[in-house]
């Protein structure tokens, strides 16, 4: 648009409003899920670990990772279930509707009868850690398979309520395996378990880096899937009807909610409502255009994510709670108060 | 027949062995409206879709300009064709504007960025259904006119060659419904070539043709005079239905 209308102004600069708290809260989360844990860093430390003039290997090696991967995983959730409510056209839709957590849930328990069960001694909070190693890449295929076997049922994407009763019929068929299976032996119970209730305490380096390359192949195809799902929140034929060749772009916006589920589920295990909430939630603040909504559904779902798996790490301290735990006592009831908000302002 | 305009020609069409359309051929040419009338369940919307080639015909076939629709890309198709349905999802967060905006897709391909010519478009499109006050509004707060003269300024958006609306004056009032009728005027002299499903015959009388389709088949095509006649629309709507003449123009009543 050439000239701007005060209308347009408003509308922009609450969206940049809207940006810039979500990042200036990224920031606070990445300050507080530095110095906060089970030891408490002194700003200073933290501070100087950062710029690397005192070697800090809590920060460095644990930390730093730690809150990357929890925005990075909540990123991908937040994207993924932006991109699942726009499909769907419903506000309900998060990630792992298509029965991707099932999946995933039901290779961890694969990937553990192969190799005979959990590596050593464990604490609870670090389950993950003795989880066999080739562990994430059982969870990403369970959740890329189940996704698979679910348009496989429903006959490709082009009807989408077949898709949501397929996702629902593979999602319990695998549920359901996968705690016939699991009740077969103790440690499966406990790591299985784990994995459904999210984790972040295993996130290094290395998993960093691969779910930064795993949103980074994300990122260029943001603009192209924005302006298909604003065209499909008029319906299925009127987006054909504008020349949308949505047989494609509607394989292609699952192919890439579940690759950035699956690369969450792979390593942080099932964390529910973040990718429910986050989308929800920013529809009302930035307004429905999927070209402002996506992006500002990863960085919604990154700082929620990341305050979560903060309380996850202080609330219990020097223990840890799972952050799935966290994400769904928190994202619950403010659902509810969206729900409740949503029915007094359209009525 | 004619290279320029949209035929379908002898199309059939069933959903799950049901049959729909039995064979139906029918043109549409530029500069003309076509008003398409006939009892629920007659198969206009079906023939619409597959004008706007969002439906294969399972026999027949349209063309546009002498060549088959399907051949032309989902794009091409676009841009000539603009299709109205009867029904829309209100979607939540999005504004007029952008709503009308989403017309010029077709132009823009997925990656396009919007020019001049996309403002201009739209601007044109707003003005032509007097939505331009309601542009920063929430569709999703409009009255339901409101909303059918926003979602036909996104059909008109697109500046369309031919143009397929399902029942666009069902929720307009008299004031719109005339305002429409002006609207098809103008459209007309720009060479739009538009057709319209509509449930009343009295809105189909300044139409240059007026097609009547029955249980999948054209039962009448031809100038409206000849068309909303009494024994016609009694066979097609029942004996309830009443064709007056006021001033050597035909008026439909009831009882």
């Amino acid at each position: 648009m050439t000239r701007l209308e005060p209308q347009r102004v408003r509308q922009l600069t609450q969206q940049a409003g809207v940006f810039a708290t979500l990042l200036g809260l990224l920031g606070l989360g990445l300050w507080l899920g530095l110095s906060q844990g089970a030891v408490t860093l002194a700003p200073e430390q933290v501070l100087r670990a950062v710029l690397g003039l005192e070697p800090n290997p809590i920060v460095a090696e644990l930390r730093l990772p730690r809150v990357l991967g929890s925005m990075l995983v909540g990123a991908a959730l937040g994207l993924a279930g932006a991109l699942f409510q726009g499909l769907f056209r419903n506000p309900l839709a998060d990630p792992y509707l298509m029965g991707s957590a099932s999946g995933a849930a039901f290779a961890v328990t694969v990937a553990l009868s192969l190799s005979g069960g959990l590596s050593a001694a464990y604490a609870s909070d670090r389950i993950f850690a003795a989880l066999p190693a080739y562990t994430p890449v059982f969870a990403f295929g369970g959740a890329v398979l189940a996704v698979a076997l679910t348009l496989l049922l429903a006959g490709g994407a082009a009807r989408t309520h077949d898709l949501v009763l397929a996702g629902v019929v593979v999602g319990s068929v695998l549920t359901g395996l996968t705690t016939y299976w699991m009740l077969k032996d103790a440690d499966r119970v406990r790591a299985v378990m784990a994995y459904t209730l999210g984790n972040l305490s295993f996130m290094g380096w290395p998993e960093v880096r691969v779910l930064a390359l795993y949103l980074l192949a994300a990122g260029p195809l943001w603009w192209v899937l924005g302006r298909t799902l604003n065209a499909l929140s008029l319906g299925e034929e009127t987006a054909r009807s504008l020349g949308l060749p949505l047989a494609q772009l509607k394989l292609g916006i699952i192919g890439l909610a579940t690759w950035l589920t699956a690369a969450s589920v792979a390593y942080a295990g099932i964390i529910g409502f973040v990718g429910l909430v986050a989308p929800h939630a920013l529809r009302r603040l930035v307004g429905g255009d999927y070209r402002v909504l996506l992006p500002a559904s990863a960085l919604g779902g990154a700082v929620l994510l990341s305050f979560s798996d903060l309380l996850a790490r202080v609330l219990t301290r020097p223990a840890e709670l799972p952050v799935g735990v966290v994400t769904t006592l928190l994202g619950g009831p403010f659902f509810l108060y969206l729900l409740w908000r949503g029915r007094r302002d359209v009525h | 027949m004619s290279t320029r305009g949209l035929w379908a020609e002898g199309l059939c069409f069933g959903y799950a062995g049901r049959p729909v359309l039995r064979g139906v051929s029918l043109g549409l040419a530029e500069g003309e409206w076509l008003a398409l009338l006939g009892p629920n369940g007659s198969g206009k919307s079906t023939l619409l879709r597959l004008l706007a080639g969002l439906l294969e015909p399972q026999g027949g076939r349209v063309w546009l300009d002498g060549k088959p629709l399907g051949q032309l890309s989902t794009w091409a198709r676009g841009q000539q064709v603009a299709f109205l349905p009867q029904q829309s999802p209100y979607p939540e967060g999005l504004r007029v504007e952008e709503v009308v905006r989403l017309g010029r897709t077709p132009h823009l391909g997925l990656l396009g960025r919007e020019g001049p010519a996309d403002d201009q478009a739209v601007a044109w499109a707003l003005r032509q259904t007097q939505t331009e006050a309601l542009r920063h509004r929430w569709l999703a707060t409009l009255s339901g006119g409101e909303r059918s003269r926003v979602l036909l300024a996104r059909a008109l958006a697109a500046r369309p060659r031919f143009l397929l609306l399902d029942e666009p004056t069902s929720h307009l009032d008299l004031h719109f419904q005339a305002e429409f009728l002006a609207l098809l005027e103008g459209l007309r002299s720009q060479g739009v070539g538009v057709l319209t499903v509509l449930h009343d015959p009295n809105l189909a009388r300044k139409a240059d043709r007026v097609a009547i389709m029955v249980e999948g088949c054209l039962l009448m095509e031809g100038p409206p005079q000849q068309v909303i006649t009494q024994p016609l629309l009694s066979r097609v709507y029942g004996p309830g239905v009443r064709v007056h003449q006021l001033e050597g123009q035909p008026v439909v009543l009831l009882g």
